[in-house]
C-alpha cells in the first residue's frame, strides 16, 4: 500500500515541482534594455492550420531584422501566447504580457471576436495593438480607437472584392450562411449592402446562423435547400466549413448554385477539403503556388528553404506584420513609447512580398489586398483558376462611412 | 424563418420536405444517442456520473481516424476495413474507460458523490492533452465511409446515404442492448444493480468486475458514437465538451438510468435540433435547455427515470465550529494586512493575479457554503459568477449606469436567476441536483451565448470602464480585496448565525431537521439564492476588472474551476475555499506556459481526490491547527 | 382543550400496493400519560408512527394534536404544534455539538431560522444547558455529537424533543440499543418528565421489561389492527395477546 501511495503520489510531486520551475518572480519586471518586446496572441490550440504559419512567418520576418543588427541596435523578440480561441483567455494572456513581460506592442490575434476584445484592451491600457488577422470592420470602424491598426483586408473590403464579381451572375434569390459572431454578422451585412446596392433586384431568401465550430451541418444545408436559392454567400470556415462542404455536396445543394465564399481559397481551408474541395466557387484566397510576381517569388522561395514547407496565408500575414511594425519602429529609432508609435505607424510605408504597404490614417486600416478567383480542382487537390490580385486600397471603405461609423478621436 | 422568408419557401412543405428533416433528426440524434446511453448506464449501475464520457467520445473519433488510414493500408479501403476500424476505435476507447474505472474510480466509490465528479473532471484535462500530443491541434476532417457518398431520393429529396446508416444505428444498439440487458447473465446482473446495488453483492458477485465491465460497455459506446459521426464530420479537440453538454440534457431528459429513456429524449432532442434550425435558426441551443427544463418540470426524474435511491456516499463529517481564537483571529488579520500592503512588494503582474485569486475565493467561498455546510453540489454556479458579470455589462451597455451602481446591482441580478434555478433544483439532491444546476446553467450561457443582439453573443460585452476613482490596478485592487475580504467575512458569519445552522442540520440530518421544525427545501433555497448574489458579485468584479466579459465566464469550464477551488481546499472547511483559489491560480498561472499543462493539473486533481480528500486546509488543521487553537474532531 | 386527550388518531388507514400496513387504528394520550404501542416485526406501528408525526400520508383517518386537526400536515408543522420525536435510528446533526444541538430546536421554537445577524452559538445557551442538564448529558454540551456513544445520543434526542415544551412525545424504540441498565434510567427519566409537565408520550418498544415496567397504557398491534388494549395487567393476560405472542414472551421474569 506504501509504494502504491508513493507511486500516485508522484505526479503530485512532480505537479509541484513543475510549478516551481514555472513561475517566475511575481516582483516588479525589470525593463529590458536590449531588446524590444512584442507580444504574440494567437489561436495556437484552435487554428493551429493557420497561426503555425502565422508564427514562421513573424519569425522570418524578427530573423531578417535582427541579422542586420536590428533596430536601432536592439534585436525584437517575440513571446507568443495561446488564446485558444477565447477573448477571455485573450484578455488574460495580454494582461500578462503587458504586466509581466513589460510588452508594449501587441500583434497577432486569430478569431474577430478575440481582435475586438484585444482591441478594447489595447485602448484601455494603452498599449499598441496590430490586428494582424482579424477581419471583423468593427476593429477599425465601430470599435476603432487610437491604439489599433489592421492589416487584413477587413469583411467590407473581402465583400467588396467578391460583389464585384458576383454582380455580374444572373442569380436573384441569395441566401446566406454565416457564424453567429462579430466576423460572420458582418461580412454578411456588408456583401448584403454591397450588392443590393449594386443589384436592387436581388431577393434574400433566407439567412443560417451555425454557432462557430458547431455546426449542424445536416440541418443547415436542409434549411438552406428549403430556401431555393440561386446563390449563396458563405462565410463558413475551417471544420464548420468542411462538414457543410461534404454535407452540401451529398445533398446536391451546389449544383446549379452559384455560391461565393469568403477565404475559402486559403491554403488553409481548401488544402484540408483535398479531393472534395468545392469547384468554380468565387472565392477571396491565396494561390501560393502560381503567384508570379518577383518580389513574392522571391520571398516564397527564402520561406521554403527556411521552413521546408509552403506558406499559408497566415504566413504572409505573419510576416507583413512584422514588417509593419519594424517600419514603425525605424521611424521611432527603436523607442516603444506608444504616442510615438502611433505616430509612425499612420505615416510609415513598408515594402511587402505583396507591394508597398500604408495604413491609412483616418481608420488604421492597412491597404493588403487579396486573390479574387474561382475554385478548381486540379490533381485532386482544391486550388484557384482565372485569378488577380486584388490591391487593398482600391477597397477601403469610404470615407463617408468610416467619419459615420468610427467613434471621433485623434 | 424571420423577415426574409418567401412565399415560395412555403412551397417546400411537401411530404418529402417533411420526411427528410425528419430523417436528418434521427441520424443527428445516433452519436448523441450512443453517448448518452454510455452515461446512462454507468451511472445506473455505479451512480458514477462520468463527466469524462464526451472525452471517451473524442477518443473514439481520433482512433476511429487512425485505425481507418491504418486499416486502409493494410487492408485495403473496402468495407471490411473501414467498419472494423470503427469497431476496433471503440474497442479501444473501451478498454481505456475500463482502465481509468479500475485504476481511479474503484478507489472512491464509497466516497461522497462529489469525489467521483471532480476525479472524473481530472480524467478530462488528462485526455484533453493526451489528444492534443497524440493527433495535434489542427481539427481532422473525418474520412468517407466506402461507397456512402451522395445521396439516396426520398419522395424527390436528398438524403445523404451516411445519414441511412446512423439512422439505423440509434435502434440496433438500443436492440442489442436489449437483448444484452435482458438475455444474458451480465445484463441481469447489471439490472439488478441498478435497481439495488447491495443486492449484486449479497448475490455473491465480483461486483468489482461487474462495475469495470459496466465502465467497459459504457465507454464503448460513447466511442463508437465517436467513430460513427467520422464520415459526417471529423474530429477536433472541443468534442468533448460540445457533446457533453448535450449528452446530460438527453440523459437528464430521458432519466438517469434509462437506456430507452436516452433514446426516446435524443430522438426529441434530433428532431427538436432539425427543426430548429429551419425555425429558429438563432435559438437551436435555448430550446434543447428549455425542453429539457420542461421536462423536469412535469417529470423530476426525467421521462423514464425512477425516483432517486437514498444516496449511497459516506457523509464525510465537518467539525463544528467552533469559536475562532484570538490566535486565529489574529492570524487572518495578518493576512488582511498583508494583502493590504501587497501593492508595496509585488509588481503589477503579481496585482493581477492577486485580485483574480481575490475574486475567485469570493466565488468559491458563495459556491463552498452550499457545497459544504449545505450538502448541495452545485454544478452550474457560474450562471451566477457569469450573471452578476453579465448584469453589469449589460447596464453599462444599456442603461450607461456608473459603475457603483452596477456592482451594486450585479448581486441581486445574480440572486433572481438564483431564486429562479433554485425552485427548480433544491427540490432534488444528491447528482440529480448537480445535474440539474448544470443544466440550469447552460440554458443561461445558450440565452447569453445565442442572444447576439442583447448580449453580443461570442463576441462578448467590451469597454467596461472602470469609474476614474479606480481606473488605476492599485485603486482597484483595494476595492476587490475591500469587497471580497467583507463578502468572505459575510460569508463565514451567515454560516454561524441560525439560517446557517439550519441549513447545516438539512445536510447533517433532513429527518431531525424537519422534526424540530426546519423547512429544508426553504432553507436550502434561501441559501442557493444567497450563495448566488456572492457569486454575482465575483462576477461583477471580475468583469471590471477584465474590462469585458463573455458566455465563457457562465461556462461549464468555469463552474468546474469553482468546483476544483472548494475541492483543493476541503470541502469540510470554511478556510478552504480562499486556499483552493490561491492554489489553482497560481497552479495554472505556473503551469500554463508549460506544455500539457492540463496533464498535469488533471494527474493533480486525480491524486488529491484520492490521496489528499481532506484538502489543503484540512492538511493545515491537521498539522498546525493546533498552533492557532484549531483541532480536528471528526473531519480526517 | 384542557383536560382531553393531546394527541388522537381516528381510523387511521394505510396500505402499500394492496397490502395493509395499519387498518382503522384509532387512539388517543391523555397529558402525562405513558402509552406503549406494541406489537410483533410488520404489525405496523412504525406505519403508524410516522403517519402521526406527518412522515407519512394516510389513506384514510385523521390526526388530532390538542383537539386541532394536523391530518396532512408536514413533520415541522406538526413539531411546531408541541409534538416531540425521537427516532428508532437515532437522528441527530452530529457536526454540531450537543448543546448546539438543542440551541437549534430552541432557535427554530422562536421562528429565528432567517436570522442571519446573531451567532447561533450564542443563543440561549442557559436553557439548552437546563434541558442537558435535565437528561443528565450537560458534561457533554461542548462535545461534538458525533463523537458521542449510541446512550448519550439517545439522551440527547430526548432534550431536542424537550426543546419546543412539547405536549406530545412520540418516541421510536426509545431504548434500543442501549445496555440493560441505560434502558430503564431512560425511561423513567422520560416518565419523570410526562408526569412533571403533563406531557402525553405514545412510544413503540421490542423490550418487555421497558414496557411493562413503564407504561401507563399499553396498546397492542397485529397485522395492522389493533387487537387489545389496557393497563399491563390487563394485556398480559389477553388471550389474543398471548397467541400473537406466541414463541416469544410476554412475562419480563420469562427466559
Amino acid at each position: 500500500m506504501t509504494t502504491r501511495r508513493h507511486l500516485i503520489g508522484l505526479p503530485i510531486a512532480s505537479l509541484f515541482a513543475a510549478a516551481l520551475v514555472g513561475a517566475t518572480s511575481l516582483g516588479p519586471t525589470s525593463l529590458a534594455a536590449e531588446t524590444i518586446k512584442i507580444g504574440d496572441i494567437n489561436s495556437y490550440t484552435r487554428m493551429a492550420q493557420h497561426t503555425e504559419h502565422a508564427k514562421r512567418g513573424m519569425e522570418m520576418a524578427i530573423a531578417e531584422i535582427n541579422d542586420t543588427g536590428g533596430i536601432g541596435g536592439k534585436m525584437i523578440e517575440l513571446i507568443s501566447r495561446d488564446d485558444a480561441g477565447e477573448p477571455g483567455e485573450a484578455i488574460r494572456v495580454a494582461e500578462e504580457l503587458v504586466t509581466r513581460e513589460g510588452v508594449s506592442i501587441l500583434t497577432g490575434t486569430t478569431l474577430s471576436n478575440v481582435g475586438l476584445a484585444v482591441a478594447s484592451f489595447a485602448e484601455q491600457n494603452q498599449v499598441l495593438y496590430l490586428a494582424a488577422e482579424p477581419l471583423a470592420d468593427a476593429v477599425t470602424l465601430q470599435s476603432g480607437n487610437r491604439y489599433t491598426f489592421r492589416l487584413r483586408p477587413s469583411t467590407y473590403m473581402q465583400a467588396a472584392m467578391l460583389a464585384e464579381l458576383a454582380v455580374d451572375n444572373p442569380a436573384v434569390r441569395w441566401a446566406t450562411i454565416a457564424p453567429n459572431y462579430a466576423y460572420g454578422q458582418e461580412a454578411v451585412a456588408a456583401f448584403k449592402a454591397i450588392m443590393s446596392e449594386k443589384r436592387p433586384d436581388i431577393e434574400w431568401v433566407g439567412e443560417q446562423w451555425p454557432a462557430l465550430f458547431n455546426i449542424d451541418a445536416g440541418a443547415e444545408v436542409q434549411a438552406l435547400s428549403a430556401a431555393e436559392p440561386d446563390a449563396i454567400f458563405n462565410v463558413t470556415f475551417g471544420a464548420d466549413l468542411a462538414r457543410f462542404v461534404r454535407e452540401g455536396a451529398d445533398r446536391g445543394l451546389f449544383e446549379n448554385t452559384f455560391v461565393a465564399s469568403l477565404l475559402t481559397g486559403e491554403p488553409e481551408y481548401i488544402d484540408p477539403l483535398e479531393d472534395e474541395a468545392p469547384v468554380d466557387w468565387l472565392v477571396t484566397g491565396y494561390p501560393w503556388d502560381i503567384i508570379d510576381d518577383p518580389a513574392y517569388v522571391e520571398w516564397l522561395d527564402a520561406y521554403r528553404a527556411r521552413f521546408d514547407d509552403y506558406p499559408r496565408i497566415g504566413s504572409i500575414v505573419g510576416y507583413n506584420a512584422i514588417l509593419a511594425l519594424g517600419a514603425a519602429l525605424e521611424v521611432t529609432g527603436g523607442s516603444t513609447d506608444v504616442e510615438a508609435l502611433i505616430e509612425a505607424m499612420r505615416t510609415i510605408t513598408f515594402d511587402t512580398p505583396q507591394g508597398e504597404l500604408e495604413f491609412r490614417a483616418i481608420d488604421h486600416q492597412a491597404t493588403l489586398g487579396a486573390w479574387v478567383g474561382y475554385t478548381t480542382l486540379i490533381d485532386g487537390r482544391g486550388t484557384m483558376r482565372d485569378w488577380y490580385y486584388a490591391p487593398g486600397a482600391d477597397y477601403l471603405p469610404p470615407e463617408e462611412m468610416v467619419a459615420r461609423l468610427r467613434p471621433a478621436s485623434d | 424563418m424571420g423577415p426574409h422568408s418567401s412565399p415560395r419557401h412555403l412551397d417546400k412543405t411537401t411530404l418529402g420536405f417533411f420526411l427528410v428533416q425528419v430523417l436528418t433528426g434521427l441520424s443527428s440524434a445516433a452519436s448523441l444517442f450512443l453517448v448518452a446511453a454510455g452515461l446512462s448506464l454507468i451511472f445506473g449501475v455505479t451512480r458514477v456520473v462520468n463527466f469524462a464520457h464526451g472525452s471517451f467520445y473524442m477518443l473514439g473519433a481520433y482512433f476511429g481516424l487512425t485505425l481507418v488510414a491504418l486499416f486502409g493500408d493494410w487492408f485495403g479501403r473496402g468495407h471490411l476495413s473501414f467498419w472494423s476500424a470503427i469497431l476496433c476505435a471503440a474497442l479501444v476507447v473501451g478498454a481505456i474507460g475500463a482502465l481509468v474505472e479500475m485504476t481511479i474510480l474503484r478507489r472512491i466509490y464509497r466516497s461522497p458523490e462529489l469525489f467521483q465528479l471532480v476525479a472524473t473532471f481530472g480524467v478530462i484535462l488528462v485526455i484533453q492533452d493526451l489528444a492534443l500530443w497524440g493527433w495535434g491541434p489542427e481539427d481532422k476532417l473525418g474520412p468517407r465511409a466506402p461507397d456512402l457518398r451522395g445521396a439516396v431520393f426520398i419522395l424527390g429529396q436528398p438524403l445523404p446515404r451516411y445519414d441511412l446508416v446512423l439512422i439505423a444505428a440509434g435502434p440496433v444498439v438500443l436492440g442489442l442492448l436489449w437483448l444484452l440487458l435482458n438475455r444474458t447473465r451480465f445484463g441481469i446482473l447489471v439490472r439488478a444493480a441498478t435497481i439495488d446495488r447491495e443486492m449484486v453483492g449479497a448475490l455473491g458477485v465480483n461486483q468489482a468486475w461487474l462495475f469495470t465491465g459496466v465502465f467497459f460497455l459504457g465507454s464503448f459506446l460513447a466511442g463508437l458514437g465517436g467513430a460513427l459521426q467520422l464520415p459526417k464530420g471529423g474530429a477536433d479537440l472541443l468534442m468533448d465538451f460540445t457533446v457533453l453538454a448535450g449528452a446530460f440534457v438527453v440523459v437528464v431528459v430521458g432519466g438517469m438510468g434509462s437506456i430507452t429513456g436516452a433514446f426516446l429524449a435524443a430522438v426529441l432532442i434530433g428532431q427538436l435540433q432539425a427543426w430548429g434550425v429551419l425555425l429558429l435558426p438563432q435559438s437551436t441551443l435555448v430550446m434543447m435547455f428549455l425542453v429539457m427544463a420542461v421536462v423536469l418540470v412535469v417529470r423530476p426524474f426525467g421521462l423514464l427515470g425512477r425516483p432517486e435511491l437514498v444516496g449511497h456516499g459516506r457523509q464525510m463529517l465537518d467539525d463544528p465550529l467552533r469559536p475562532t481564537s484570538w490566535r486565529f483571529k489574529g492570524l487572518v488579520l495578518l493576512l488582511v494586512l498583508g494583502l493590504a500592503a501587497a501593492p508595496l512588494y509585488l509588481g503589477t503582474y503579481g496585482l493581477v493575479l492577486l485580485i483574480d485569486i481575490l475574486i475567485l475565493a469570493l466565488f468559491a467561498t458563495a459556491l463552498h457554503a452550499i457545497i459544504g455546510p449545505g450538502g448541495l453540489v452545485s454544478f452550474g454556479h457560474a450562471a451566477f459568477f457569469g450573471g452578476g458579470a453579465y448584469a453589469a455589462a449589460l447596464l453599462v451597455k444599456y442603461a450607461g449606469t456608473p459603475m457603483a451602481l452596477n456592482l451594486v446591482l450585479a448581486p441581486p441580478a445574480a440572486a433572481l436567476l438564483a431564486i429562479v434555478i433554485g425552485w427548480f433544483c433544491v427540490r432534488l439532491s444528491g447528482v440529480y441536483f448537480a445535474m440539474l444546476t448544470l443544466a440550469f446553467a447552460q440554458i443561461v450561457w445558450s440565452v447569453v451565448f445565442q442572444w447576439g443582439e442583447v448580449t453580443g453573443g461570442d463576441d462578448g460585452i467590451l469597454g467596461l470602464w472602470r469609474a476614474p476613482w479606480v481606473r488605476g490596478r492599485i485603486a482597484y485592487y483595494y476595492l476587490v480585496l475591500g469587497c471580497c475580504v467583507a463578502g468572505i467575512l459575510a460569508l463565514r458569519h451567515g454560516l454561524s448565525s441560525p439560517f446557517g445552522y439550519a441549513l447545516r442540520a438539512g445536510r447533517d440530518s433532513p429527518l431531525r431537521a424537519e422534526a424540530i421544525g426546519i423547512d429544508v427545501r426553504r432553507q436550502q433555497w434561501a441559501a442557493f439564492t444567497l450563495s448566488g448574489a456572492f457569486a454575482g458579485l465575483a462576477g461583477g468584479l471580475y468583469a471590471y476588472s477584465k474590462g469585458s466579459v463573455f458566455p465563457n465566464e457562465m461556462a461549464i469550464v468555469r463552474s468546474f474551476d469553482g468546483i476544483i477551488m472548494v475541492f483543493f481546499g476541503g470541502v469540510q472547511h470554511l478556510s478552504g475555499p480562499l486556499a483552493g483559489a490561491a492554489a489553482l491560480t497560481w497552479l495554472k498561472d505556473s503551469l500554463l506556459r508549460l506544455e500539457m499543462w492540463r496533464l498535469l493539473l488533471g494527474l493533480a486533481v486525480i491524486a488529491i481526490v484520492i490521496l489528499f480528500p481532506q484538502g489543503i486546509a484540512g492538511f493545515l488543521k491537521q498539522r498546525f491547527g493546533r498552533f492557532v487553537g484549531i483541532r480536528s474532531e471528526l473531519s480526517s | 382543550m384542557t383536560g382531553g386527550p393531546v394527541l388522537e388518531a381516528d381510523g387511521l388507514s394505510k396500505s402499500f400496493g394492496g397490502v395493509q400496513a395499519v387498518r382503522g387504528m384509532s387512539l388517543a394520550v391523555a397529558p402525562g400519560e405513558l402509552v406503549a404501542l406494541i406489537g410483533p416485526n410488520g404489525a405496523g406501528k412504525s406505519t403508524c408512527f410516522n403517519m402521526l408525526m406527518g412522515q407519512l400520508r394516510g389513506d384514510a383517518g385523521r390526526v388530532r394534536i390538542m383537539g386541532e386537526d394536523v391530518t396532512g400536515w408536514p413533520p415541522r408543522k406538526i413539531w411546531r404544534r408541541g409534538v416531540g420525536r425521537t427516532f428508532q435510528i437515532t437522528q441527530i446533526l452530529p457536526s454540531f455539538t450537543v448543546r448546539e444541538n438543542v440551541q437549534l430546536a430552541l432557535l427554530s421554537h422562536q421562528g429565528k431560522l432567517f436570522d442571519v445577524v446573531t451567532r447561533a452559538r450564542r443563543a440561549q445557551s442557559d436553557v439548552a444547558d437546563a434541558l442537558l442538564q435535565r437528561v443528565g448529558i450537560v458534561g457533554f454540551a461542548e462535545r461534538a455529537c458525533g463523537l458521542l456513544a449510541y446512550g448519550d445520543l439517545k439522551r440527547v434526542e430526548l432534550a431536542i424533543a424537550l426543546a419546543n415544551r412539547p405536549k406530545v412525545l412520540l418516541m421510536d424504540e426509545p431504548t434500543a440499543g442501549m445496555a440493560p441498565a441505560e434502558r430503564i434510567a431512560l425511561m423513567e427519566l422520560t416518565a419523570g418528565i410526562a408526569k412533571a409537565d403533563g406531557v402525553g408520550v405514545l412510544f413503540t418498544e421490542h423490550d418487555m421489561d421497558v414496557v411493562f415496567g413503564h407504561a401507563d397504557r399499553i396498546m397492542v398491534m397485529h397485522r395492522g389492527s389493533l387487537i387489545a388494549e389496557g393497563t399491563p395487567l390487563e394485556v398480559r393476560d389477553d388471550p389474543e395477546v398471548r397467541a400473537v405472542y406466541l414463541g416469544s414472551s410476554l412475562d419480563p421474569e420469562g427466559p
